[in-house]
């Protein structure tokens, strides 16, 4: 770790493998949730593994949460340097010329995709530990799908909130998901910029990542409305 | 013998430098670090010189007005560098080179530095590659080569239309690592104003700080000029902005020669002046005539609807049209010489059929390479009958290919579409080939003192050829003055450092604080570019694409007038210790003004007709240029003494050893 | 056409600064964009006052001087070109103009519009070059063939002309497309590959000391930039980067 710091690249790479890290896990995490759609018994059993499974929950999850506060951390050293190598700013800058509003605002969407991990937290990790830990509930592998659809059920707020995180989790991806392949030094051959739909790094990685952006939190959304409204 | 000692080694050409290398005195290893060399400029020449004496060890100081030295003017070069490398398997060789070279110059240059041009062309390539500079190759990876005006060989290597570019930058890179050595310190944003003289020998200058607007004295063993051409004399041309004589000017006023001021270059092909505000002129290749077809209209009437913009060129039908070069010179057409064709076109205007909103623009015309290109496309391709339409379609996309870039270029500055309406150029000034005399090795007249590059007079006589100003710039810094410089300081081992502390530096720094505030003192009644403007004018109009005694003399009164008015008048804004782009301006304008005397002086003095100097005196029946080898086979180097106009002349007679005198025909 | 102006006049470094306002008038869509400025100028002088200051030179679009920020953007509205080489024919009579330096903490203001770019020198300085000697027996240039893909790719990123659009037009100040254009030019040649490990890490290294931001992929500088300087060229010295620095 201790090289990470030492150039603005190094930093970027830090920054793109923890972030791919993350993306990983979305898929993860989005599999899971979406068998409360289909099958809530497969999603009882999952989550009681992943809840109580040695390798995932002494190994896994702290890589995951290190890694999380590692990406938030990093991105907030990047954003004050970057505001340091410019003192005097513009008085008119047109970044809308030259680049997606998603490039240029990773910090944005990433303070609303921190503020969810919040809110998340004090959703099910919290009670979680509680229940666990706290209380020293007994094992009960068949609570979680309640559990779960219970926060949605009848709560438009929460669930608008869940749609709205999102929304910018898409935005966060659709620029640092491709990004991180550039970062990473990928061998393309672009058009015109990484930044556009239309073109990118090299046509395959971006039409790939473009549609993970998509897809992955767009899951998440359907997921989250289906449970509202199906408990309406 | 007259004072001008050219320094010519003796034996057969090819053997000449070789032979010279081999006698004069070097300097060892060791002592090189005890000199110092201050280089001024740093383009082509100045870049490579500095670098190559920092590599050999001296401790070099460059100076350069720009903020970097890669932004020298010689970055502006498009078309291409030569060397005889014969790659091509054309027949090219050294001799050939040497040949074209001097005969492409009216035979106004010195015959052995022409032959070690050629000679160390090749090594100027090889070194370019090694430094990774980026020339067209061919699939095979090899280098790409291709044909220039006024020679039978391909022998020009390029990088697009950005070789002058990357030359420039492969030099900057050579000097960044001797920088990064510490055998460089780059003084940018720099400005020498004077040369300081010790005991007759340079030993110094003052340069101006030009953003704190401090002056500064530098020493050192030697100075070396590499500060460019003086084209900006017509305030109008195809130089930098900042482009100017001044490191030149400052050393023919302490004594150095400035030879041929009058051989300009005017190239045919650049885009119009478009309005009285234009502050600069953008060259169109030269390759660009190998396609299209030069006219005016054939009626006066014709050409002033044109003007009027009540007629369209393409409304015009060919028996309106005067293709006036292929008229005159049937034989080379519109691919006639440079000076010969600018002439032709500035006649033509003269006479009144000139187009564009000022009338001082004629039509490139690429319709009939388009149709001609179309067809061969359309029967290459087994297209048998195709319409009209699709001929020109056809035809324009293989303009398109050949010259896709600079239509575009066109296109950006004129906004006209050069596809479907003619081209509109008009001569422009380019390139100068006088400059401060130099002998064989590179010095002027002032011990110490050497120049480099278009500084210098030396290798392109009266009129140069296309991708030769690059090869000169290079082979002047990297292969000859790095060698010839060593039998000058071999001599100064045991100088020791040069003190600036003396009254040589004293006075000259007096004298530079004194002319800048003289030029603060003025009554402040005209902008600096008022008089430039008008300057370029009077050369423009009287010392241009011809000349003749009457308007020459009528010039040097009216620029003497001029200066006067200038120094009396002149408003500067500002202040001189800070930045201060009026001052700067001013100085060079002053420079310029004075320039420009000699300028006339010369031209009036030369009474023949070569290369770029036309003589409206001294030409054929048919108003062609007539030489005068009798009378004027000299360089004409002009001492300094006291008024451009009072200048001395000396000199120096060219000797045609190894290339027999002809005229040059192109009918 | 008649145009209001908006430009930043700062005295010298040391100065605050700030934007006065001036008008233009009998501007011809003809005109470059400094022409326009040379007019207001001309004028600043007859009235007594300091014109204002930016850098220029060859006006040709190839020096790579002229760096105005213009309503927002280096070089302003079009594309591929620098300030010099933009007409005012892209701009309508009345239009009001915002003129300023291009903004960096590794490009101080000198004067006005004028600044301190010696920070790209620097990164040159640390290795943008071969070390190889002028002897005049350097090796024959063709002896060693470069694939024609390979050298255009060389080429077309050696045409940088060092304007500093690239840093000016990323929200990060970032050197990043500048510093790997330089890298990519050697590292794709056999003659550049033998140093190739030195002179990333070293350009790097300046380039961060320098004070540019980090690189965030938004792709502005590739946009902005006057030649077109791909950002193939970033990723590439990503990879140079990371091969180097794992080689040690």
């Amino acid at each position: 770790m201790a090289g990470i710091n030492k150039s603005t690249i190094a930093r970027k790479v830090a920054m793109a493998l923890s972030g791919l890290f993350l993306v990983l896990f979305l898929a993860q995490h989005l599999t899971i949730n979406f068998t409360t759609v289909v099958s809530p018994s497969t999603f009882n059993e999952l989550s009681h593994f992943m809840g109580t499974n040695f390798v995932v929950q002494a190994i896994l999850q702290p890589i995951l949460i290190a890694g999380v506060i590692f990406h938030f951390v990093m991105g907030f050293v990047l954003e004050i340097r970057n505001s340091k190598a410019r003192a005097v700013s513009y008085k008119k800058f047109n970044g809308a010329a030259n680049s997606t509003w998603m490039s240029r605002n990773m910090i944005i969407s990433g303070i609303v995709v921190l503020a969810f991990l919040g809110l998340h937290f004090y959703d099910f990790w919290i009670p979680e530990l509680v229940h666990k830990y706290v209380e020293s509930h007994p094992d009960d592998p068949y609570r979680y799908y309640d559990e779960t659809i219970a926060k949605f059920a009848g709560d438009p707020i929460r669930t608008g909130l869940y749609v709205f995180a999102f929304i910018f989790l898409m935005l966060h991806l659709l620029h640092g998901f491709a990004s991180s392949f550039q970062t990473l030094g990928a061998k393309n051959k672009y058009q015109k910029g990484l930044a556009g739909y239309k073109s990118g790094t090299s046509k395959l990685i971006r039409n790939l990542t473009t549609a993970y952006a998509i897809v992955v939190p767009m899951g998440f959304v359907f997921i989250a409305l289906y449970h509202y409204f199906n408990n309406l | 013998m007259s004072v001008l000692e050219s320094k010519i080694p003796e034996g057969p050409i090819e053997k000449k430098w070789t032979k010279h290398k081999n006698e004069i005195d070097l300097v060892n290893p060791a002592n090189k670090r005890n000199i110092d060399i201050i280089v001024v400029g740093t383009g082509l020449a100045g870049g490579s010189a500095a670098a190559t004496l920092a590599e050999l060890g001296y401790n070099v100081k460059t100076f350069c007005y720009q903020d970097s030295p890669r932004r020298a003017h010689s970055i502006a070069a498009q078309g291409g560098i030569n060397a005889s490398k014969n790659y091509q398997g054309d027949g090219d060789s050294d001799y050939r080179l040497f040949y074209d070279t001097v005969k492409g110059g009216d035979y106004r240059s010195r015959e052995a530095n022409v032959y070690r041009l050629a000679e160390v062309s090749g090594n100027i390539i090889d070194q370019c590659v090694a430094q990774g500079v980026p020339f067209a190759r061919e699939y095979g990876g090899l280098l790409d080569n291709r044909s220039f005006g006024g020679v039978l060989v391909s022998r020009t290597f390029y990088a697009k239309g950005q070789t002058g570019q990357q030359l420039l930058l492969g030099a900057y890179s050579a000097m960044n690592r001797q920088i990064n050595r510490g055998k460089i310190q780059a003084f940018n944003r720099h400005e020498m104003m004077d040369l300081v003289l010790v005991d007759g020998k340079a030993r110094g200058i003052i340069a101006r700080n030009l953003v704190s607007g401090e002056i500064e004295r530098h020493s050192a063993h030697a100075v070396v000029l590499a500060s460019g051409g003086y084209g900006n004399v017509f305030y109008l041309s195809t130089n930098a902005m900042g482009s100017n004589v001044m490191a030149a000017w400052r050393a023919h006023k302490k004594g150095a020669f400035f030879a041929n001021p009058c051989f300009t270059q005017i190239h045919p092909t650049c885009i119009p002046v478009s309005g009285d505000l234009q502050s600069k002129l953008t060259l169109m290749s030269e390759s660009l005539r190998n396609d299209g077809r030069i006219w005016v209209p054939k009626k006066e009437e014709d050409a002033k609807a044109i003007r009027e913009g009540k007629l369209k060129p393409t409304e015009l039908g060919e028996d309106d049209r005067d293709y006036y070069l292929e008229r005159r010179y049937p034989a080379f057409g519109n691919l006639v010489p440079r000076d010969v064709a600018s002439r032709a076109a500035k006649e033509r205007c003269d006479a009144g059929y000139g187009v564009n909103k000022t009338g001082q623009a004629v039509y490139l015309d690429f319709k009939a390479a388009i149709e001609r290109y179309g067809k061969e496309k359309a029967f290459t391709s087994g297209h048998k009958n195709p319409s009209e339409d699709e001929i020109i379609k056809l035809g324009e996309e293989v303009v398109e290919s050949k010259y896709g870039n600079l239509f575009e270029m066109y296109e950006k500055i004129t906004d006209q579409n050069p596809y479907k309406t003619p081209m509109m150029i008009f001569p422009a000034v380019h390139y100068t080939m006088g400059g401060l005399w130099v002998d064989y090795n590179l010095m002027t007249t002032i011990p110490g003192c050497y120049a480099a590059g278009e500084a210098n007079f030396s290798d392109h006589g009266a009129n140069r050829l296309g991708a030769s100003a690059l090869m000169q710039g290079l082979a002047d810094g990297y292969f000859v003055l790095p060698y010839t410089i060593g039998d000058y300081l071999a001599d100064d081992i045991r100088t020791g450092e040069i003190s600036t502390d003396t009254e040589e530096f004293e006075t000259a720094e007096r004298e530079v604080k004194e002319r800048i505030q003289k030029l603060f003192d003025a009554n402040g009644k005209n902008p600096v570019d008022y008089y430039h403007k008008k300057l370029g004018k009077i050369m423009w109009n009287k010392c241009g694409m011809s000349r003749n005694e009457k308007e020459l003399k009528e010039a040097m009164e009216e620029i003497k007038e001029l200066r006067d008015d200038f120094w009396a008048n002149v408003k500067l804004t500002g202040k001189a210790e800070a930045k201060n782009q009026e001052l700067e301006k001013a100085g060079r304008v002053a420079d310029f003004l004075e320039l420009g005397e000699l300028f006339a002086k010369d031209a009036l003095e030369r009474n023949e007709s070569c290369g770029g100097h036309f003589r409206e005196e001294y030409q054929t029946e048919d108003g062609e240029a007539l030489r005068d080898d009798e009378n004027y086979k000299f360089v004409s180097a002009w001492e300094f003494v006291g008024n451009p106009r009072d200048a001395k002349l000396h000199k120096e007679k060219l000797e045609f050893d190894n290339i027999e005198l002809k005229t040059r025909s192109y009918k | 056409m008649k145009l209001k102006l908006k430009i930043w006049r700062q005295e010298d470094a040391q100065d605050q600064g700030g934007f006065q306002d001036y008008t233009v008038d009998g501007i011809d869509g003809d005109m470059s964009f400094l022409e326009m400025l040379d007019v207001l100028n001309n004028d600043l002088v007859n009235d007594g006052k300091e014109p204002v200051e930016f850098d220029h030179d060859c006006r040709e679009g190839i020096c790579g001087s002229c760096c105005l920020q213009i309503n927002g953007e280096p070089h302003g509205p079009d594309r591929l070109i620098t300030t010099c080489q933009l007409h005012m024919r892209k701009f309508n009579d009345g239009d009001e103009i915002v003129i300023e330096p291009f903004r960096a903490t590794a490009f101080p203001v000198i004067k006005d519009l004028v600044i301190d770019r010696s920070s790209f020198d620097r990164i040159q300085h640390a290795g943008g070059y071969i070390s190889v000697n002028t002897s005049g027996n350097t090796q024959d240039a063709n002896s060693i063939p470069i694939e024609k893909e390979k050298a255009d790719d060389s080429f077309y990123a050696a045409t940088c002309i060092g304007c500093g659009a690239c840093v000016a037009a990323c929200k990060n100040a970032s050197a990043m497309l500048f510093t790997s254009a330089k890298v990519s030019q050697l590292a794709l040649l056999p003659q550049g590959e033998i140093e190739a490990h030195d002179r990333v890490l070293n350009m790097v290294h300046q380039m961060d000391k320098e004070g540019f931001g980090n690189c965030t992929n938004t792709g502005a500088c590739e946009i902005e930039c006057p030649k077109g300087i791909s950002l193939e060229n970033i990723a590439r010295m990503n990879r140079e980067y990371l091969s180097a620095s794992v080689a040690g």
